[in-house]
C-alpha cells in the first residue's frame, strides 16, 4: 500500500470533497498565492493596490492600540500633583537648555547660507516636519516595521525618511489613506549610507534584523574607524537628508586574513520605544516621489 | 442532524478577530519569537468542527489578512494558510478523535509546516539569520492548543454554532 492511498481513499468516500472538488481549489488557490508572492516581489504597482486593501486592517491595528493608548491617558489623569510639578520643573529647565542651542544655531545656520552663497551652492537646508504617532508594531520578528497614524491623505508618501529625537529610524514603504508602514533602518531588507562624523568615511549601513545591531560590510580593513565613531547619514542615494545621526559604533574587528573589518553600530533612535516620530519632506525628495508616480 | 435556521457564524468570525488582536498586540521581542500563530490555530479547529463552512477560500482570504497586517510579501501567509488547511481537511475526522496531546501533537507539525513556508518566502532576498528559532510559535501552539481547544468547544457549544 503507498501513501497516497489513504488520501485516494478519502477523496471516493468522503462525501465532503465532492470528487475531487478540494484538490481542485487547492492547487488553484496555491497557484494564485504563489502568483501573489511573484508579483509582490517583482512589479511596484503592488504597492497601490497593497495600500488600498491595507485599509481592511487598519480597524484591527487601532483596536490593537486602544489598551496602550488608554493607559497613556489613565496615566496622564491619575498623576499626583507633586510628580507633574516635578516633570514641569524638568521641562522648564530642558526647554530653556534647548533654546540656548537654537540661538547658536540660528546663528550658525546664517552663516552656513552665507557660506553656501560664497561657494553658489544650491543645496537648501530647509526641510518641512510632520508629527507623527505610532499606532502599531508588527508582531512578527522578522520584520521590523511600524505603523504610524499619517497616510497619504496627510501628506506621507512612500520613501519618506522617518526620524524620532535622537536619530534616524527608517522610511515609509507604504501608505494607506490613513496609516502608513514604516521599514526600520535595522530590518534584515534595509540598507542606509552613512558617513563617519568624524572624517566624513563613507559606507553602507545594513539592517541585521536585530533592534541593536547595524553592520557596515564594506570598509576596508585599514580604513580609519574606531568605536565610539558617530555615523551620520550622507544624502548620497537621495533618499535620507544628509546629517542626522544614525548609530554609535559599538565593535570594530579586524581579523588577519579578511580584506574587510567588521564594523557593528549601535541605532541612536530608540526603534524600539519612541512613540512620537518626525516625518521629514525636503523639497528634492518630494521631486523624486513626483517622479515616481509618474 | 437537526437542520437550525441560524448558523450562529458570526462567534467564529468574532473568535477569528480576536485571533488577528492577539496577533497584532506589541510586545517584548522574546516573546514575539515564541507567540502562537493564533489566526491559524483558531481557524483550524473550526475547520475540525465545521468542515462544511470553513475551507481553502477562508484560508486564502483570512492568509491574505494576515499578509497586509503584518506586512509581509502579499500571499506569502495565504499560501501557508492554504497549504495546512488543506492537511486539516484531509484528516479532520481522524483529528476528531485523537486524544488532547494527540491533536497537540498534529497543530505542532501543521504550525511547523506553516512556519517552514511563510519564513522561506518571506526571507528571498534578505540577510536574515537566526537559525531555527523560527519554528519556536509551533511548540508553544501545541501547547497551546490543549487550553484553545476546551475554549472553543465549550463556545461552540454554548452558542450552538453549525
Amino acid at each position: 500500500m503507498f501513501k497516497g492511498d489513504w488520501i485516494a481513499r478519502r477523496l471516493v468516500i468522503d462525501p465532503l470533497f465532492k470528487g475531487r472538488s478540494t484538490v481542485k481549489k487547492f492547487i488553484i488557490y496555491g497557484l494564485i498565492s504563489i502568483s501573489l508572492i511573484v508579483a509582490d516581489y517583482q512589479f511596484d504597482q503592488m504597492q497601490r493596490i497593497r495600500g488600498w486593501l491595507s485599509l481592511a486592517v487598519t480597524p484591527v491595528q487601532w483596536l490593537v492600540d486602544v489598551p496602550q493608548r488608554s493607559w497613556t491617558w489613565l496615566d496622564e489623569r491619575l498623576q499626583v500633583r507633586d510628580e507633574l510639578i516635578a516633570e514641569n520643573k524638568q521641562l522648564r529647565a530642558q526647554t530653556l537648555l534647548a533654546e540656548r542651542r537654537v540661538q547658536k544655531l540660528a546663528a550658525l545656520t546664517v552663516e552656513n547660507f552665507r557660506l553656501r552663497d560664497l561657494l553658489n551652492s544650491s543645496e537648501q537646508l530647509d526641510e518641512k516636519v510632520i508629527v507623527s504617532e505610532l499606532i502599531g508594531i508588527n508582531s512578527d520578528p522578522f520584520t521590523h516595521q511600524v505603523i504610524i497614524n499619517n497616510g497619504f491623505n496627510s501628506g506621507a508618501f512612500v520613501g519618506q525618511p522617518v526620524l524620532d529625537a535622537t536619530g534616524v529610524m527608517g522610511q515609509i514603504t507604504s501608505t494607506s489613506a490613513f496609516t502608513s508602514r514604516v521599514l526600520l533602518i535595522t530590518d534584515a531588507d534595509h540598507a542606509i549610507p552613512v558617513q563617519v562624523n568624524r572624517n566624513g568615511l563613507r559606507s553602507v549601513a545594513y539592517g541585521l534584523g536585530q533592534y541593536d545591531y547595524l553592520e557596515l560590510q564594506d570598509l576596508s580593513d585599514t580604513a580609519d574607524i574606531e568605536v565610539g565613531d558617530i555615523l551620520v547619514s550622507s544624502g548620497l542615494g537621495l533618499r535620507f537628508p544628509k546629517g542626522y545621526p544614525v548609530a554609535k559604533v559599538i565593535e570594530v574587528k579586524h581579523s588577519a586574513g579578511q580584506d574587510f573589518a567588521k564594523v557593528l553600530a549601535k541605532p541612536t533612535a530608540q526603534l524600539d520605544r519612541s512613540r512620537h516620530l518626525l516625518l521629514i519632506e525636503t523639497p528634492q525628495q518630494q521631486n523624486i516621489a513626483l517622479q515616481g508616480d509618474n | 442532524m437537526v437542520v437550525q435556521a441560524a448558523h450562529n457564524l458570526w462567534v467564529p468570525i468574532v473568535t477569528l478577530l480576536i485571533a488577528f488582536m492577539l496577533s497584532a498586540l506589541p510586545m517584548l521581542e522574546w516573546v514575539q519569537w515564541g507567540w502562537p500563530e493564533w489566526v491559524l490555530i483558531v481557524f483550524i479547529y473550526w475547520v475540525i468542527a465545521l468542515p462544511h463552512r470553513f475551507g481553502l477560500g477562508w484560508a486564502f482570504i483570512l492568509g491574505l489578512l494576515l499578509d497586509l497586517l503584518q506586512g509581509n510579501h502579499l500571499g506569502v501567509n495565504a499560501l501557508a494558510m492554504v497549504v495546512v488547511t488543506f492537511f486539516a481537511m484531509l484528516m479532520y475526522r481522524r483529528l476528531r478523535m485523537y486524544r488532547a496531546w494527540q491533536q497537540a501533537f498534529v497543530i505542532f507539525v501543521l504550525v511547523a509546516i506553516n512556519q517552514c513556508i511563510s519564513y522561506w518566502f518571506q526571507g528571498i532576498g534578505s540577510n536574515a539569520s537566526s537559525g531555527l528559532w523560527f519554528l519556536l510559535p509551533a511548540p508553544v501552539s501545541g501547547v497551546l492548543w490543549l487550553w484553545l481547544f476546551v475554549v472553543l468547544r465549550g463556545v461552540r457549544r454554548a452558542f450552538k454554532v453549525a
